[in-house]
């Protein structure tokens, strides 16, 4: 496919999309950096040294604060922002309020990430901005809310895109989950220290309705309308079933909020509650590979340009991740499998099978497409890209893999009884056991970096040479004018 | 009936159904946790006060310590009803243990061992030890060093504005004489002291020069606040008191 000139300047504010996906691939570079580092601290503690702002404890959230909502969070602010103002045939509505919420939304990350590091963590998992970052949080979404809405409200096209739903699903159900969970009584105007308002068992259901809710809607819905947008233009084939779309967005919607309990099987909460959450995984098998089938069928008629296009190699990639890790997780929701599953390894290596071979992933692939659109320009070059993908796909292997082996190996070591019915080996012997496992870990983490160290570069060369080429143009028509 | 296409056509609709769906689950699976009254057991001690008490000034200090290192990265304190774990780590967490808890630490990650029931089971000269330099103690471990818990004096002059929020959150630390008096019939006169919010400081002095965890008994550290922390976890139920069928019932 040719790469065309996509709406002049006037037409579409593509300003504030540049902003958002060159974030996105800064905070991916330290984020996915940092997580490299802290694997490599459990591999080898002299790592950590002795320096609080560096221990594991406090970088983990800065690392999942930074890949999740830094690299995660501004990928889809640039492409939801893309594709709404694609589909729907119209200009952003309010240049200032998009602005508002870029820097609104690259402060909070920077802010969250310095605080954990000085040791301000509301100490929940995801949700560790402190209640002034919570509150301008909540601020700049209403006002991506209202953008969202607003320029849907202006559009020239009578049908609402696919995508759009998945994205207004979204931005939806992450004010709303935002903002219960972060119920919390600060201690003092002038103090960054509040308590949260809920305790116990009620807190820790709270937290993971929101915990697994936002892997459900940031993580997922919002990036199937990624998918649900640069597959089908990738592969210059429609979506391939429409009905599919529309069962699957509803029930995916619907199942999500109520699984997070799996997250608490067989603790201190009425077994009901984790009952539910069971059979409802189980349920949302269905419609995650609803979307999986509908994503990869696209290519239906067009399986050739996965041998020519590497960009295609992503996005496909990306939903044979997803289709494997939504398997993966209702069967961990299992009760007998979560019993050596949960506070293992496993878990970790199941978060990044979603994180990096389907979210990341189809986030290059849709970046790889839309960068030389909103530059008019065309990729630096084409062999880099198939050198990323096959750096970071060896780096989710070697990620997965090593996890299996660290959290069932422990699942197993930790249960063992030996022939007189006493426990077979001691906590720190599984500890022993996991050292080579933790050290592939950090090996596929420094894999999947430099993977998106040579995408960094390539798209760092492709925006040069697009500039200069715009400054050549520029001076050719200047010298034309002046002649005539 | 009524075709997709009517919503697709209409944000306004798109955005109200969407609210709806997305609302059904946590209403039926999270609400009704603050209303059963079973959610939280009902633990008392021989002298038929609640077993579970809000933590001392000191204690709380300590957990916020122990929430400022992010040590619930990688413990848990959330024993399960197995086999193994009771014999590695005791009897499976009841509710009512961390019903003070704010915000729960029950963690999802042992990367280190569950703290549930870490408390008693170690000297405090231990704690010390291993939380300055871990593999000094265990030689396998892999956690980090925290050798400036042991450097850092605690910082405890906002430690009555830390208690006073958390008695906004619902926990029944105490202002008023009422209040106070509320607790001595609820907890005995002995914790209800503890509880004071007007004698926070002075509280917190006190069991930290009685219990000097950190082994120090002129310096009051961080170590302290933690250590005391850490030996309270899980010692506040006697469970030979009871019957094991009595907490089935509310699982």
């Amino acid at each position: 496919m040719a790469h065309t000139s996509v709406g002049s300047p006037e037409q579409y504010n593509y300003a504030i999309v540049k902003k958002f996906a060159i974030m996105a691939l800064v905070w991916g570079v330290l984020g996915m950096s940092v997580g490299t580092y802290i694997a490599s601290e459990l591999a080898f503690p002299f790592l950590n040294f002795d320096i609080p702002y560096i221990t594991f404890g406090r970088l983990r959230p800065v690392h999942t604060t930074l890949v999740i909502f830094g690299f995660g969070g501004s990928a889809l602010f640039a492409t939801s922002y893309y594709i709404v103002q694609r589909t729907c045939q119209t200009r952003l509505w309010s240049d200032f309020l998009a602005n508002f919420t870029f820097y609104g939304w690259q402060v909070g990350v920077a802010g969250g990430a310095i605080s954990y590091m000085l040791g301000y963590s509301q100490g929940r998992e995801y949700a560790e901005f402190e209640w002034p970052l919570d509150l301008a949080i909540a601020v700049v979404w209403v006002s991506y809310f209202l953008v969202y809405v607003q320029t849907l409200r202006r559009r020239s096209q009578p049908h609402i895109y696919v995508a759009n739903w998945f994205f207004m699903a979204f931005i939806l159900a992450t004010a709303l989950l935002h903002i219960f969970n972060n119920l919390a009584v600060p201690v003092g105007l002038f103090t960054l220290k509040s308590y949260s308002l809920f305790s116990g068992a009620q807190d820790a259901m709270t937290q993971w309705w929101y915990g697994h809710n936002a892997v459900g809607f940031f993580l997922t819905a919002a990036f199937l309308g990624m998918m649900y947008y640069f597959v089908p233009k990738q592969a210059g084939r429609p979506v391939y079933s429409y009905r599919l779309s529309i069962i699957h967005f509803w029930a995916l919607i619907f199942l999500y909020m109520w699984v997070g309990t799996h997250h608490l099987h067989w603790t201190a909460i009425p077994d009901w509650t984790s009952t539910l959450a069971a059979t409802f995984s189980i349920l949302l098998l269905m419609p995650s590979w609803g979307g999986m089938i509908n994503g990869i069928m696209t290519l239906s008629g067009a399986w050739d340009k996965l041998r020519t296009d590497p960009i295609m190699l992503f996005l496909t990639t990306s939903l044979a991740f997803y289709g494997m890790s939504t398997f993966e997780g209702p069967m961990m929701a299992l009760k007998s499998v979560n019993a050596l599953s949960h506070y293992t390894d496993w878990t970790v290596g199941h978060v990044h099978s979603g994180a990096l071979g389907w979210v990341a992933m189809v986030s290059f692939g849709s970046f790889y497409h839309m960068i030389p659109r909103l530059y008019d320009t065309k990729i630096y070059s084409v062999k880099l890209v198939y050198v990323h993908f096959w750096l970071a796909t060896i780096g989710i292997v070697l990620y997965i893999t090593s996890m299996w082996v660290s959290g069932i190996g422990q699942g197993l070591l930790l249960r063992a009884f030996d022939d007189y019915g006493n426990l077979a080996y001691t906590f720190v012997e599984s500890v022993s056991f996991m050292h080579i496992p933790l050290v592939v870990r950090a090996l596929g983490g420094a894999f999947f970096v430099s993977g998106i160290l040579t995408m960094a570069f390539n798209i760092t060369m492709t925006i040069t040479a697009a500039k200069r080429e715009q400054a050549a143009i520029e001076a050719k028509i200047a010298a034309k004018m002046a002649n005539a | 009936m009524m075709k997709h296409e009517s919503i697709e056509t209409n944000a306004g609709l798109l955005i109200v159904l969407t609210l709806f769906v997305i609302s059904i689950g946590g209403l039926v699976e999270i609400v009704p946790l603050f209303y059963i009254n079973d959610t939280v057991e009902e633990v008392k001690t021989a002298e038929g006060h609640d077993a579970v008490r809000p933590y001392t000034p000191l204690e709380q200090a300590g957990r916020d310590i122990y929430i400022r290192e992010g040590c619930y990265l990688c413990h848990s304190q959330m024993i399960r009803p197995f086999r193994d774990e009771a014999l590695r780590y005791g009897h499976y967490s009841l509710a009512a243990e961390s019903k003070y808890g704010h915000p729960f630490q029950w963690g999802s990650k042992r990367t280190g061992p569950d703290l549930a029931r870490v408390g008693d089971k170690y000297s405090n000269d231990w704690h010390v030890q291993h939380l300055k330099a871990p593999r000094s103690v265990v030689p396998e471990s892999i956690m980090p060093n925290y050798p400036w818990l042991l450097e850092n004096d605690l910082k405890y002059s906002g430690i009555a504005e830390n208690l006073k929020a958390l008695k906004m959150t619902g926990v029944p630390y105490s202002l008023s004489q009422e209040e106070y008096d509320a607790n001595v019939a609820r907890f005995g006169a002995e914790v209800a002291d503890t509880l004071d919010i007007n004698n926070a400081e002075a509280n917190l002095m006190a069991q930290a020069a009685k219990g000097n965890f950190d082994g120090n008994p002129n310096r009051l550290t961080e170590m302290d606040a933690l250590v005391a922390y850490l030996q309270v976890l899980g010692t506040m139920v006697d469970f030979n008191q009871y019957d094991e069928s009595y907490f089935v019932n509310f699982r």
